[in-house]
C-alpha cells in the first residue's frame, strides 16, 4: 500500500493504491495525520481510490477516524472512483451515507465547492 | 467437476499474517470453478475480516495462533477461522453493527461476513476461544464465471 498527498487550498488530496487493511491501516493514518499536524488550515480531503485493489473494514475504520477528525471542525471527506468491490465494502458498511463517492475527481471538487 | 478438498494453515495472529490468509484461502476457492471474481473478492473479504478480528481481540498476550480451515465440497466452500484466546463473553452483542471496543474501528466486521456469506456461526466458550465458520457457494452453480481467472 502506498499513500500520495499534495495540497491544494484547504484540501488534502489523497491517492491510495493497493490494499488497505489491518496490516497497512497504520502507515495510511500516519501518511494523512502528518500533513493534517503540519496543515491545520487543512479542512476536507479528497480521497481517490481508483488503485485501491482491496479494503476490508480496518481500512475503513481508519478512513473513518481522520473523518470525524475533520468532522469536528466542519470539514468533510468525498471518496473518489473506487473499484465495484471496493464500493461495495463501503455500502455494505454504511459508510457511504457519511463520505460521499464521486465517480471522478473534477466531481468531487464540484461536490466539496458545493456546485 | 466438483472439487472435494481441504486445507488447515496456523500462524502467529499478527497483522502481517492478515493479507496471507486471505490469498491463500481466494487461491483455495478459485478450485471451484463456479465462483466469479466477485464471489472471489467477497471470500477475501470474510477471510480477512475474520483473522482481522483474531489479531485485535483473540489473545490478551502476543504469541496466539490462528487456525484456519477451509474445505471444498459439492461446489461449496467452508472456511472455518479459529483461536484459543479469551473467547467472546456476549456472542450476540458482539455481532450487532457498529459493537467495537477500539477507536478507528468500524466494528462492521461480523456484519460484512454475514452479509457476504451463505451462512455464518460463530461459537466461543470465554476463556477457551472463538471460532467462526463460514459457507458459501457460487451464486450459479456450474456457471464457468471465474473463467477469466483470478
Amino acid at each position: 500500500m502506498t499513500v500520495d498527498t499534495r495540497c491544494v487550498g484547504s484540501v488534502l488530496v489523497v491517492y491510495v493504491s493497493g490494499e488497505l487493511d489491518l496490516n497497512t491501516a497504520p502507515d495510511f493514518r500516519a501518511a494523512v495525520e502528518e500533513q493534517l499536524d503540519a496543515r491545520p488550515d487543512l479542512a476536507n480531503i479528497v480521497l481517490v481510490l481508483r488503485d485501491v485493489t482491496f479494503i476490508d473494514s480496518s481500512g475503513l475504520g481508519v478512513i473513518l477516524g481522520r473523518y470525524k477528525r475533520l468532522r469536528a471542525h466542519g470539514g468533510r471527506i468525498v471518496a473518489v472512483a473506487p473499484s465495484p468491490h471496493v464500493r461495495k465494502v463501503f455500502e455494505l458498511s454504511g459508510l457511504t451515507s457519511i463520505i460521499p463517492i464521486s465517480e471522478t475527481e473534477d466531481k468531487a471538487w464540484a461536490r466539496m465547492s458545493g456546485v | 467437476m466438483a472439487v472435494k478438498n481441504h486445507v488447515t494453515l496456523e500462524f502467529p495472529a499478527i497483522a502481517q499474517n492478515v493479507e496471507f490468509a486471505r490469498v491463500a484461502v481466494a487461491c483455495f476457492a478459485s478450485q471451484i470453478d463456479s465462483f466469479t471474481m466477485e464471489e472471489i473478492d467477497d471470500i477475501k473479504l470474510i477471510v480477512s475480516e475474520a483473522v482481522s478480528n483474531v489479531v485485535l481481540h483473540g489473545y490478551d498476550e502476543p504469541g496466539g495462533l490462528v487456525r484456519v480451515r477451509v474445505a471444498a465440497e459439492d461446489d461449496i466452500l467452508t472456511v472455518s477461522v479459529e483461536d484459543e484466546g479469551r473467547g467472546i463473553a456476549d456472542v450476540s452483542l458482539a455481532r450487532q453493527p457498529a459493537f467495537t471496543t477500539a477507536p478507528d474501528r468500524m466494528g462492521m466486521g461480523f456484519t460484512i461476513m454475514e452479509a457476504l456469506s451463505d451462512e455464518m456461526d460463530v461459537s466461543s466458550t470465554p476463556g477457551a476461544g472463538v471460532r467462526v465458520t463460514m459457507k458459501k457457494a457460487p451464486r450459479e452453480p456450474g456457471s464457468e464465471g471465474n473463467e477469466q481467472g483470478t
